[in-house]
């Protein structure tokens, strides 16, 4: 079976920190930052960017449209 | 492998569209509206149409759209967008004009300019967004909040006796012949914002073909309105807007069928 190899990158500014990615993960690849960016908001990251397999849920739910996803077969 | 050998422009699988500007939204952090925002950008951009798109502008919190998507827009009074988008799409017959409206502006002071405007079967495509509240002057009850729920004017819970009952206004529009396709859709998970955007196409591609009006109500939370959280006016929504409003569509025809199949 083809394995799936997938990474997010999130605009960190744009990121309003709303959590519905982090709830829509189905590896939980996300988690919202302990820091806080420009704007006061906990940004969301890549807390496990192994377990990401690029399904593209958290950029189909994201509302503020920051978030980019790459997938590559390996 | 590492995040960088990923990261490379031809591995890239998902993306914001052109036709989405780059100004950050003005929405409470987990708005529906800027799911139903991108998806309509990049619906635009997958047909080719934004040369030729308008869209009508709603008052309510809905009312800077023009900021976020890339095609020209007209401003319209409070509840005058689809009446607004008749004018537009009458003088422009080869234009795509759609209207983007919320619940307190279709439904309570516009009520009438929808009705008749979907009667008269203009080809226009309405996205409705009904999340139960006015949400940009403070969460006031609207026609569409639900019997008990508690908002800043019916702070006990809206009482049927006193306030009258909560309004289905997808269910009016789709006894009205004018209509072709009439839905209810929503956006709280990622398989149901697939879902909405298959809706929202086929309404784009029916007024294209000019087959009459297409209305999408688009259930969707108001975290901030209803005091919780992105997440949690997710779940809520689930729980309590779908057994009033269900999903899926009420009308599938064309111009010119009297009812409903249901």
């Amino acid at each position: 079976m083809a394995k799936v190899k997938g990474a997010v990158v999130v605009d960190k500014e744009g990121c309003k920190g709303c959590g519905v990615c982090v709830n829509e993960c189905p590896h939980e690849v996300l988690a919202l930052h302990r820091e806080v960016n420009s704007r006061g908001y906990h940004y969301s990251y890549m807390e496990n960017p192994e377990n990401c397999i690029g399904c593209i849920n958290c950029g189909v739910v994201c509302p503020d449209t920051c978030i980019t996803v790459y997938r590559v077969k390996v | 492998m590492e995040l960088k050998d990923i990261i490379k422009p031809e591995n890239l699988v998902y993306d914001k569209s052109e036709v989405q500007t780059d100004t950050i939204m003005h929405y409470c952090p987990g708005c529906s509206h800027g799911v139903v925002h991108k998806v309509i950008a990049e619906l635009i951009g997958e047909l080719g149409i934004q040369e030729k798109t308008v869209g009508i502008a709603p008052v309510g919190c809905a009312v800077f759209a023009y900021n976020y998507i890339d095609v020209d827009w007209q401003e319209a009074a409070h509840g005058r967008a689809p009446a607004v988008a008749t004018g537009v799409a009458r003088l422009n017959p080869d234009k795509f004009v759609f209207t983007y409206q919320g619940d307190g502006d279709l439904a309570s002071i516009g009520s009438g300019e929808i009705m008749h405007a979907c009667n008269r079967g203009e080809n226009i495509l309405v996205v409705f967004i009904n999340n139960g509240i006015y949400g940009m002057t403070g969460g006031q009850m609207a026609p569409t909040t639900l019997d008990g729920m508690v908002t800043s004017t019916t702070p006990f819970g809206r009482n049927a006796d006193l306030n009258g009952y909560p309004m289905k206004i997808t269910e009016l529009i789709a006894q009205l012949p004018g209509t072709s396709y009439v839905t209810r859709q929503a956006v709280h998970n990622a398989a149901s914002v697939r879902k909405c955007k298959r809706a929202i196409k086929k309404g784009i591609q029916n007024v294209l073909d000019k087959k009459g009006t297409s209305f999408i109500e688009v259930v969707s939370t108001c975290n901030s309105g209803w005091k919780m959280t992105p997440v949690a006016a997710n779940k809520w929504m689930e729980d309590n807007m779908f057994p009033f409003y269900p999903l899926g569509d009420l009308k599938d025809g064309v111009k010119g069928e009297p009812v409903s199949k249901n």
